[in-house]
């Protein structure tokens, strides 16, 4: 395929009315190489075929009058790793320059090393160490200093307010000491350069350490965004090409070989192959692919060559679309940190009024020398606060939290969702397709008087090719496999809950369950009887009728999942109830439940009642996760306090559940509420360690503990503190990561 | 004489904390045409961090990151329910549909940055 067939994909924004679409279209076309250009206005997206660089078309657009984007592969972190990695290492550099000049001051102090103020030598020795320490505020903190002048300039206040107010106050008033001692009282004159640079110094050795366990936190994606491939090899002019994956254009031709990754979403045209695609699914078992079938990018092409035909490219692969959720998900908040979100929209201008009254109270109530202790206990006030512990408490858990369950192919929506699993008391398991397998087999023919197995499958399967039910597809599969010739029906009627009914050589046939038979008013024999052992077996029995004569029972059994008793169990184990939901008859439900081991039973629920049922529980006062197939039980899924869809990776349309859970197995339901658990259980730590940090720690900074006991926070202390909480809040996230669900 | 001057000074700088930062609503720049509107991220702050916008109408927002502090790394719109990855001094675009008018925040994580997207 020649790259002039190739469609770049472009995001168009600043069109606002369906004018401008002629317009950017008219701007598209006019490039050379432009074979057509067309504008989706309600996807603000532009698809150009031809052969032409994206910048010339981006230009273009820009020229007229808009701007536009290529929609492009999945960016890799590498270049943000590299600026990251760059400014955790200026930190260290300011770490150590202000640690250099601060900690010998430190030390010397309270050993006397230091010469006194009052003398020539002390004079010069201070002024130096007071100008050492405006080289530490502005090479070490000036991003302090400039943050908080921006910051003030914007009416805003933020943590490098408080930092740059509380050192800045601490150096003016020792250089007024050093310079111009007259104006202090005597008692006062006490230089704090060294708390200045000491404090700068760890605040960003506290910035950094910070950094680096960040880093940890955004793993998840990083591990994501590795299984992408690099390069794809297109066909282009007749001619293979190894190209850079971002530059695969929609409906370019692929050559994939054995070994190799699969680059992009696509259809098979020509090859087949065994695929594994265990990294998006959790399915072991490779999947054969054959022509027509579809494969998806990031899944390994194990045995065969193929070429497929690119169907989806950059932000529109299955895996950049899971990335997406995973990152929106990681950036969502849930109720539980709203509080924390109000605290500390007003939290720094408190801070800043806490610090006038703390000096105000020194300075009027305060012991001798007054200017002094009001001067440390406010610069102690300013240093201690720390915002960022508060406002980190939630997001960097919901980060990890969303990360580790990704890893276990648990796709959550979003933090709202996670903080409402972890409160669940009732779980209610559709049967079909969740329990057990969701293939059902033929298990057995019983044939009415007169009748043999092979007609009673004939017929059975012959009313059954119109139908889409699962447990068609098995009687139909089994006919085929017996090498059965299907008649022809005409008048193929589905009845929700009930069968099917058809015409077949002008006679009426109905086939379906026990209901149907009593509304047409079936005589069925002694078949009832029959029906209840084989229900009792957890088989699906099903009456076939000729006119209004019986012809015996076709029985489908849909064999359970092998985990399915042992997920059940540990449900069971964290103290949830279990509910199994199905449209089955209630001899064949029960006698899966038994296997199982759910506590109670709905059913021959018809498909639009689930959701009724799920509101039925919630108004006993239950918390209901429902876990069901995306589709079918969408109502349900919606209705439910938190819905589970079990899918696969590959099929991540399933985004309007709140969990999606890429592996059938029901651990993962299992799995999700544990992490959900931790999660939360890890947000209350975080904001209960950073509430009653600020709570305790500002006024114990102001002084509210020395009338009592003496004792007044030395403004050092109060920045390793602050430093340090940050670092604590990160790091008790992080321990999310070694979170083992079983 | 100077005692009560420096605690009437102290009583000022509170009432002028309070008006500052609670009170005082900087003007907003208004966004022209279809032209994307440009907010540089830098030293804790959103430049410009007040910007009025039409209502119901898609504005495009193009974010500059200069800051690597991971602080700087997302920029969250709460209430509309976006929330970007901003990569390192390279543009991003990001597509905001207030729906109807009012005040829409924007912040970083730990909501030391903050911006607000007036929609009128």
């Amino acid at each position: 395929m020649s790259n002039l067939a190739a469609v770049k994909r472009l995001s168009i924004s600043g069109m606002s009315c369906a004018g401008c679409v002629a317009t950017v279209e008219n701007a598209l076309k006019s490039v050379p190489g432009v074979a057509e250009a067309t504008v989706n206005f309600a996807e603000h997206t532009a698809s150009v075929r031809g052969e032409v660089a994206v910048s010339m078309l981006i230009s273009a657009v820009k020229q007229a009058g808009y701007d536009a984007a290529e929609l492009r592969g999945i960016d890799d972190e590498t270049e943000k790793e590299a600026a990251e990695f760059a400014h955790y290492r200026a930190l260290l550099r300011k770490f150590a320059v202000a640690a250099a000049v601060g900690f010998p001051l430190f030390v010397a102090e309270p050993l006397d090393w230091l010469p006194h103020l009052a003398t020539p030598p002390g004079y010069a020795f201070w002024s130096v160490t007071g100008l050492a320490t405006l080289f530490v505020l502005v090479y070490s903190g000036g991003h302090f200093f400039r943050g908080a002048w921006k910051a003030f300039r914007a009416h805003n206040a933020n943590m490098d307010t408080l930092i740059a107010l509380g050192t800045g106050a601490a150096w003016v008033y020792s250089m007024l000491v050093v310079v111009f001692p007259g104006i202090v009282p005597s008692l006062a004159r006490h230089a704090y350069f060294e708390a200045a640079a000491i404090i700068i110094a760890l605040i960003n050795l506290g910035q950094a350490l910070e950094m680096r366990a960040r880093g940890k936190t955004s793993e998840a994606i990083k591990r994501l965004i590795g299984l992408q491939p690099k390069t794809a090899r297109v066909i282009r002019d007749g001619k293979e090409l190894d190209i850079p994956i971002s530059e695969v254009g929609l409906d370019e031709t692929i050559r994939v070989r054995p070994g190799e990754k699969i680059p992009v979403d696509g259809v098979i045209i020509e090859g087949h192959s065994s695929v594994d695609e265990s990294m998006l699914t959790g399915e072991p078992m490779p999947v054969e692919k054959k022509t027509g079938d579809e494969v998806v990018g990031a899944t390994f092409n194990k045995s065969g060559s193929f070429l497929f035909q690119a169907k989806r490219i950059g932000a529109d692969t299955a895996l950049a679309r899971i990335i997406e959720m995973v990152r929106r998900a990681q950036s969502s908040k849930p109720a539980i940190g709203r509080l924390a979100d109000k605290i500390s929209a007003v939290f720094v201008p408190s801070v800043l009024i806490i610090a006038v009254l703390t000096f105000l109270a020194w300075f009027n109530l305060g012991p001798d020398p007054r200017l002094s202790f009001s001067l440390v206990a406010t610069m102690t006030v300013l240093i201690i606060a720390c915002p960022c512990a508060l406002g980190l408490a939630t997001p960097i858990s919901i980060m990890v939290g969303v990360g580790k369950a990704a890893e276990y192919g648990i796709l959550i929506r979003n933090g709202e969702a996670l903080q409402q699993a972890g409160r669940l008391t009732t779980i209610v398991l559709d049967k079909t397709g969740t329990v057990t397998e969701g293939r059902p087999t033929v298990t057995a023919l019983v044939p009415a008087a007169g009748w043999d197995e092979s007609k009673l499958l004939t017929m059975a399967a012959s009313i059954e090719t119109g139908s889409e039910h699962p447990l068609a597809e098995a009687i139909v599969s089994a006919a085929r496999a017996k090498g059965i010739k299907l008649s022809a029906v005409n008048g193929f009627e589905a009845i929700t809950g009930h069968g099917v009914s058809a015409t077949m050589e002008g006679r009426k046939i109905l086939f379906g369950n026990a209901r149907l038979m009593a509304k047409h008013k079936i005589d069925l024999g002694n078949l009832p009887k029959r029906a209840e052992q084989l229900a009792a077996q957890a088989q699906t029995p099903m009456f076939l009728a000729i006119g209004d004569t019986v012809a015996g029972i076709v029985s489908v059994a849909d064999p359970v999942k092998p985990d399915s008793k042992a997920a059940i169990a540990r449900l069971h184990a964290i103290g949830l109830k279990v509910v199994m939901i199905t449209g089955d008859n209630r001899a064949t439900a029960d006698a899966v439940a038994r296997e199982v081991g759910v506590d109670e039973v709905m059913a021959e629920v018809l498909p639009g009642d689930k959701a009724e049922k799920v509101s039925g529980l919630q108004a006993r006062g239950e918390i209901v996760g429902m876990v069901g197939d995306g589709i079918n039980d969408a109502p349900a899924l919606a209705q439910a306090d938190v819905g589970y869809a079990i899918g696969t990776g590959t099929d991540v349309a399933i985004e309007s559940a709140d969990v999606t859970l890429m592996r059938g197995s029901l651990h993962s339901v299992a799995d999700a509420i544990a992490i959900s658990r931790a999660t939360v259980r890890n947000i209350k730590q975080n904001l209960f360690g950073a509430f009653i940090y600020n709570v305790l720690g500002i006024p114990i900074a102001a002084g509210a503990l020395y009338p009592f006991t003496g004792l007044l926070l030395n403004p050092i202390i109060a920045g390793a503190a602050m430093a340090m909480s940050s670092v604590t809040v990160v790091s008790n996230a992080n321990r999310l990561r070694f979170l083992k669900t079983e | 004489m100077s005692n009560i001057l420096i605690n009437l000074s102290g009583l000022a700088l509170i009432g002028l904390i309070v008006w500052w930062f609670w009170l005082y609503r900087p003007e907003a720049l208004r966004a022209a045409g279809p032209q994307p509107i440009e907010i540089i991220v830098a030293d804790g702050v959103y430049t410009p961090a007040r910007i009025e916008v039409p209502a119901g109408k898609p504005v495009t927002l193009r974010f500059l990151r200069q800051d690597a502090d991971p602080c700087a790394e997302k920029a969250l719109f709460d209430g509309l329910g976006i929330s970007a990855d901003l990569p390192i001094g390279k543009p991003l675009d990001v597509v905001v549909t207030p729906p109807q008018p009012g005040e829409y925040e924007f912040t970083c994580q730990m909501r030391m940055y903050r911006g607000v997207l007036v929609a009128k």
